[in-house]
């Protein structure tokens, strides 16, 4: 059981919750308020959103051996272009408005998902080159969009996406369920994701095995970006407005951490998509944990980079070798393979 | 295009730095043309008073990049430095005499610490100073989430100090520590065998081994000197802004990053120049200048022009070294 | 274990019998998990020789160069420099103990001058700084000793290959002047500079440097050794000096006599060979050539027949094989697939047209170590339909079992990771990741290198049912009997040209290749 590859992520993911009941007896109640779903829980469904999506993103790029810094930025911009066309259109409550609104982002997002996949499948730019420098640029041009102020709209369509609810349920938690849904079925039913996983775990063999690498590697870095265009979507019409400053800020960062949580390895290979919204899930759960038992909630970022320094550390093989050079000899070689021989092969969601 | 190729393959360390100066020059000059009062030695001088943290930063992350490393720490461990000079003065009345080396001791020590880390374990550079980053920023939130204004006399009389130079200049002392810093590395990086060790490194981790240079220690190294760098950029901050703020210096790592590839260092290690950083530097001072004297062009245009400079210089790097892998 | 009785005659008469060795290795072991690279293996090198350290893959050639050098440290035996036991713990220290390497690839740092590369750890200073006049002067003066014209203020990467490994042996003599292991200096090169570093070899031999000297050019053991040390299976096979062996005789002596206890392959097929060798070929190089790796060549592969490759290692057989497979590009040459000319400038074109490639770096190349025998088995095929048109899980099963218990696949369970089955279960997976793509043409480089008799045998039946069925065979092993046993044809490389192809008649032996081999006999 414990050898289960989603086992640990469960398990933390699960720590994490039941401590907050001891500061929180109704962490776990889920009432029914106006037709729509409250708790804890609901939150940092909800909250946690927007992560799951860029984490979805993160871990596709990532089992590329690549790495993708400019989501942050693509939130930034993918908010301020909607708010933009919705705040100076005529009608900003109607649905078609919003529909451009969002079409808009995410053609904007395809176009900087290909110039990412570009720089790193043809002109071979290192991944965290190759997409710091839309980390740089896309604050810019999203407060450009902005004109450096918080836009403000108000639009009932578009705050269904962030901060509605359809059914009872967020429809935030609904988008992010669906889209990770389609992920799983697009990779898993597909062989995208075994060709991904392959161009990932070995480039080499790869290319002798006939796989042609360069539109895969755009095609990740074009996903990462729509997803993080949705992301954006959510966030921003979650408070209502645009904020090019600080949406989607660090948010890179914690999709790293998530997909690193997930299982995912940073030298590429196999991803999980169950692992990627676990550790994202993980990360929200320390987020809103910190939150309510009055942490100052900057502090999390403490724990997170502990955290990613522990997970890091176990991912190493010179930790590993290190470790067990330490230990006794008389025990028999260790096998690190052997342990996941009998892992199953999950299907995405 | 083979020749031209041939050409940048030959002289691919100094043709970047050429375009940066050159770049430097003609912002100058059409500033000058546009606008009023921008032709003036002030004006330079400012960029110097204006950017002295940024350029002792920079110069930090030079020596990481040319090792073929990145440090994303340093704008977090920027702003801890300021966060714990602006406490332990303000809040516990230390001296400042004991509070500055403290804080660059802190600086040097998380550096060497990650260089250690990253060199031990094997673990990508990026990845460990991304925990750093994070670390230093969570320290500044446990210390304060609020801004301290420092109003320490020491602190203030230098922060207030103006040198004058011929011909009606002045500058501030951080100008010249940050000076000296530079000269400091120059040296380091041209006349001392670390300095040496460090582009061997760059140009090729393996051979460097291989040959019996002390890889291990040039690699932690150089990550003590981006944070003992961080920590004086730090300081020189605080002579600046007379506060400690958990948000200081947000984003600083890109400026430091796309200052040392404008001044002409390659991302991939091995080649590039401590005095181009310094250029760097300047183009990215000089950017911000313009856009101030523009008036009507908002801050955030800095960040789109420093992205696309950061885009062309990195395809000029392509283009002088070729393509990497096979 | 012990050395031929040669060995003491060749002592007396070449280097005579009151000098010492300079470097003496007596018993070296070491172990790898599972694998016993080198078994008990004595090296003695004298002042003033150039010594070939010869042997073919898995003779333990690498291995011994990485003890000497200190890379990996030996699990036994003794290691003596001057008379003095030394116990060599890395790079560095190898250095200091008087043992300098340069290694096939130049491992000096591109983006340096000359003359840093030349000195740098140990660069001239004045008051704690470097002193650059005095280290150009000193670079300057260590380069003319030896002879050379090279401009030491100009940065490496400037510098031919050849020139790098110059500057990287005048690296290694300053350092220390007693031992220097060249390992394959010259694969590289081509014969003008072979020439200058021989010259630079000789001066060094005449200063009492000794020089142990790897390479698989035969010409250039004769032409600048002394003596040779052989290694077979990580075996001391002898020690001689070089006039008292033949070419071919050091050619029999690399390979080997070690007939495998394999089931013996019919002949049966020979002769339906000969009647596809009359028709028209599947594949024809014509004048394929690259530059640096293989000579322009010309090969046919007839429908149903196997083509072996033989030479040895480094003389070009792999390279060949990479050029027909797309997976390096051609300079120059022609390549006719059923009679069409065919561009094969990637993998994918090559595949396009129903050739297969099975690589001799199985790990490096072929595995993808953390997916599953299921999904390294349906790779190929997948990579061919596109991700669209993905193989559904039930038909990946389906084809996971058949090829599992077609070819005795162990453990037989399709989900384990390919990275924890033995070396000849991978080979097997990688053939069978080939085989359910149906190819005209597979190519097979070392496909039993490294794996146990039982599935040698195994490979080796498959290669001949295979070829019964109408596959096109090139098949390319370090193992004459190997070669001779599968193929109708065999084509003989040496020193990175195709010398000849000889029909396998019937009347073609072993020796017969190794002369080849040896001599370059168009026979």
């Amino acid at each position: 059981m414990t050898k289960h590859r989603l086992f640990w992520p469960a398990a933390v993911l699960l720590a994490l919750l039941l401590a907050n009941v001891a500061f929180n007896h109704d962490f776990f109640a889920i009432r029914v308020k106006e037709g729509h779903l409250y708790g804890s829980l609901i939150d940092i469904l909800q909250f946690g959103a927007p992560l799951v999506l860029v984490a979805l993103g993160m871990s596709l790029v990532i089992a590329t051996r690549g790495i993708d810094l400019s989501v942050g930025s693509t939130v930034a911009i993918s908010g301020a272009l909607a708010c933009e066309h919705i705040a100076t259109s005529a009608s900003p409550a109607a649905l078609s408005t919003v529909l451009e609104a969002v079409g808009i982002s995410l053609v904007v997002a395809l176009v900087l998902g290909l110039i990412n996949g570009l720089l790193v499948a043809r002109l071979d730019v290192q991944p965290i080159i190759a997409t710091l420098m839309l980390m740089v640029a896309g604050r810019g041009v999203a407060q450009l969009i902005t004109d450096g102020q918080i836009l403000t709209v108000s639009s009932a369509p578009y705050k269904l996406i962030g901060g509605g609810y359809w059914l009872t349920i967020p429809f935030a938690v609904i988008l992010a369920a669906v889209l990770v849904a389609l992920t799983g079925l697009l990779t898993r039913r597909t062989a995208l994701g075994l060709l991904i996983e392959s161009v990932g775990g070995n480039p080499t063999a790869s290319r002798l095995v006939g796989i042609r690498a360069t539109g895969l590697l755009t095609l990740v870095y074009v996903f990462s970006a729509l997803c993080a265009a949705v992301a954006g979507l959510m966030i921003s019409s979650n408070v209502s407005s645009a904020d090019g400053n600080n949406a989607g800020l660090w948010i890179e960062l914690d999709a790293i951490l998530a997909v690193v949580i997930g299982g995912g390895a940073l030298t590429g290979g196999r991803f999980s998509l169950g692992g990627t919204v676990l550790g994202a899930l993980i990360i929200q759960t320390l987020t809103t944990s910190v939150y309510s038992m009055g942490i100052p909630p900057e502090t999390t970022l403490v724990f997170k980079a502990l955290v990613v320094i522990a997970v890091c550390l176990v991912q190493s093989s010179a930790f590993r070798a290190k470790v067990n050079l330490r230990r006794p000899s008389s025990r028999p070689p260790l096998n690190p393979g052997r342990a996941r021989n009998v892992e199953k092969h999950e299907v995405g969601a | 295009m083979s020749t031209l190729t041939d050409t940048f393959r030959r002289n691919g360390a100094s043709i970047p730095l050429l375009v940066t100066a050159a770049l430097l020059v003609i912002m100058f000059a059409a500033g000058s043309v546009q606008y009023e009062g921008f032709f003036s030695g002030q004006v330079l001088v400012n960029l110097l008073i204006d950017n002295a943290f940024l350029l002792v930063v920079a110069i930090g992350m030079t020596f990481v990049i040319l090792t073929g490393g990145i440090d994303l720490s340093v704008g977090a461990m920027l702003a801890l430095s300021t966060m714990v000079a602006a406490w332990l003065v303000e809040q516990h009345n230390w001296p400042p005499l004991l509070v500055i080396p403290l804080v660059l001791l802190i600086g040097t020590a998380s550096g060497t610490l990650m260089g250690w880390i990253i060199h031990t374990f094997e673990i990508q550079p990026f990845i460990v100073t991304l925990a750093g980053m994070f670390l230093a920023r969570g320290l500044c939130y446990t210390i304060s989430t609020e801004s301290i204004s420092i109003t320490d006399p020491t602190f203030v009389s230098i922060a207030q100090t103006r040198l004058s130079l011929p011909g009606g200049l002045f500058i501030s002392p951080s100008v010249i520590i940050a000076l000296l810093v530079l000269l400091a590395a120059f040296i380091v990086l041209h006349r001392t065998r670390l300095g040496r060790n460090v582009y061997a490194l760059g140009g090729n981790e393996q051979s460097a081994l291989l040959m019996g240079l002390p890889v291990a220690r040039t690699k932690i190294a150089v990550y003590a000197i981006s944070g003992f760098c961080s920590a004086l950029g730090g300081v020189l901050l605080t002579f600046y802004m007379l506060s400690g703020y958990g948000l200081h210096a947000v984003g600083l790592e890109l400026d430091a990053i796309a200052a040392t590839v404008i001044g002409g260092t390659l991302l991939t290690g091995g080649s590039g120049f401590v005095l181009g950083t310094a250029l760097g530097v300047m183009v990215l001072g000089l950017i911000q200048t313009v856009i101030s004297f523009q008036g009507t062009l908002s801050s955030w245009w800095t960040r789109i022009v420093i992205g696309g400079l950061l885009l062309v210089f990195i395809l000029l790097q392509r283009l002088s070294t070729g393509r990497r892998r096979a | 274990m012990a050395g031929p009785p040669t060995t003491d005659r060749s002592l007396t008469t070449e280097v005579g019998a009151d000098r010492r060795p300079v470097l003496e290795l007596r018993g070296v072991r070491k172990e790898f998990p599972g694998v016993v690279a080198l078994d008990g293996v004595d090296l003695r090198l004298f002042p003033g020789e150039v010594h070939a350290l010869m042997g073919e893959n898995g003779a333990g050639k690498s291995t011994l160069i990485k003890v000497l050098t200190g890379v990996h440290p030996s699990d036994g035996g003794s290691v003596t420099l001057a008379g003095e036991d030394v116990h060599i713990s890395g790079p560095l220290q190898a250095q200091q103990t008087g043992i300098s390497t340069v290694y096939q690839e130049v491992n000096l740092c591109p983006n340096l001058s000359v003359a840093e590369n030349i000195l740098i750890g140990r660069e001239p200073r004045r008051f704690g700084m470097i002193h650059w006049p005095e280290l150009r002067r000193r670079a300057r003066e260590l380069v003319r000793d030896l002879d050379l014209d090279i401009d030491v203020s100009a940065p490496l990467s400037s510098c031919s290959l050849a020139v790098q490994q110059l500057v990287a042996i005048v690296r290694a003599v300053d350092i220390s002047a007693k031992v220097l292991i060249l390992d394959e200096p010259t694969s590289s090169l081509d014969r003008d500079e072979v020439r200058q570093l021989f010259t630079v070899m000789g001066r060094l031999r005449d200063q009492g440097v000794a020089i142990l000297f790897v390479t698989h050019f035969l010409d250039q053991v004769y032409d600048i050794c002394d003596r040779v040390t052989i290694l077979r299976n990580g075996r001391l096979e002898g020690e001689y000096a070089i006039g008292d062996l033949t070419r071919v005789q050091l050619v029999q002596r690399m390979i080997g006599g070690e007939l495998a206890e394999l089931d013996v392959l019919s002949d049966a097929s020979r002769a339906e060979a000969a009647e596809a060798a009359a028709g028209e070929p599947f594949l024809r190089a014509g004048a394929l050539a690259r530059r640096g790796s293989i000579a322009p060549f010309d090969l046919d592969i007839h429908v149903g027949e196997v083509v072996g490759l033989a030479g040895l290692l480094g003389s070009g057989r792999t390279e060949a094989a990479r050029l027909l497979f797309g997976a390096d590009q051609s300079d120059e040459g022609t390549i006719t697939v059923n009679g069409e000319p065919a561009a094969l400038r990637t993998p994918r074109a090559a595949i396009a047209h129903k050739i297969a490639f099975c690589s001799e770096n199985r790990k490096a190349e072929g595995l993808v170590g953390e997916l599953t025998v299921r999904e390294n088995l349906v790779l190929a095929l997948q990579a061919a339909r596109g991700w669209a048109r993905p193989l559904s899980r039930s038909k990946q099963d389906e084809l996971a079992r058949h090829w599992i218990s077609a070819l005795d696949i162990r453990p037989a369970s399709p989900e384990t990771q390919i990275r924890n089955l033995s070396g000849g279960n991978q080979q097997k997976v990688l053939l069978a990741r080939w085989l359910l793509t149906d190819p005209r043409l597979l190519i097979l480089d070392e496909p039993t290198r490294g794996i146990d008799v039982g599935a040698k045998a195994e490979i080796q039946k498959l290669v001949q049912r295979l070829s019964g069925e109408g596959m096109s065979v090139l098949f390319i092993s370090a193992e004459l009997e190997e070669v001779l046993r599968l193929s109708h044809r065999v084509g003989v490389l040496r020193d990175h040209r195709m010398v000849a192809t000889l029909t396998n008649d019937g009347t073609l032996t072993p020796e017969r290749i190794m002369a080849t081999i040896a001599t370059g006999a168009q026979k």
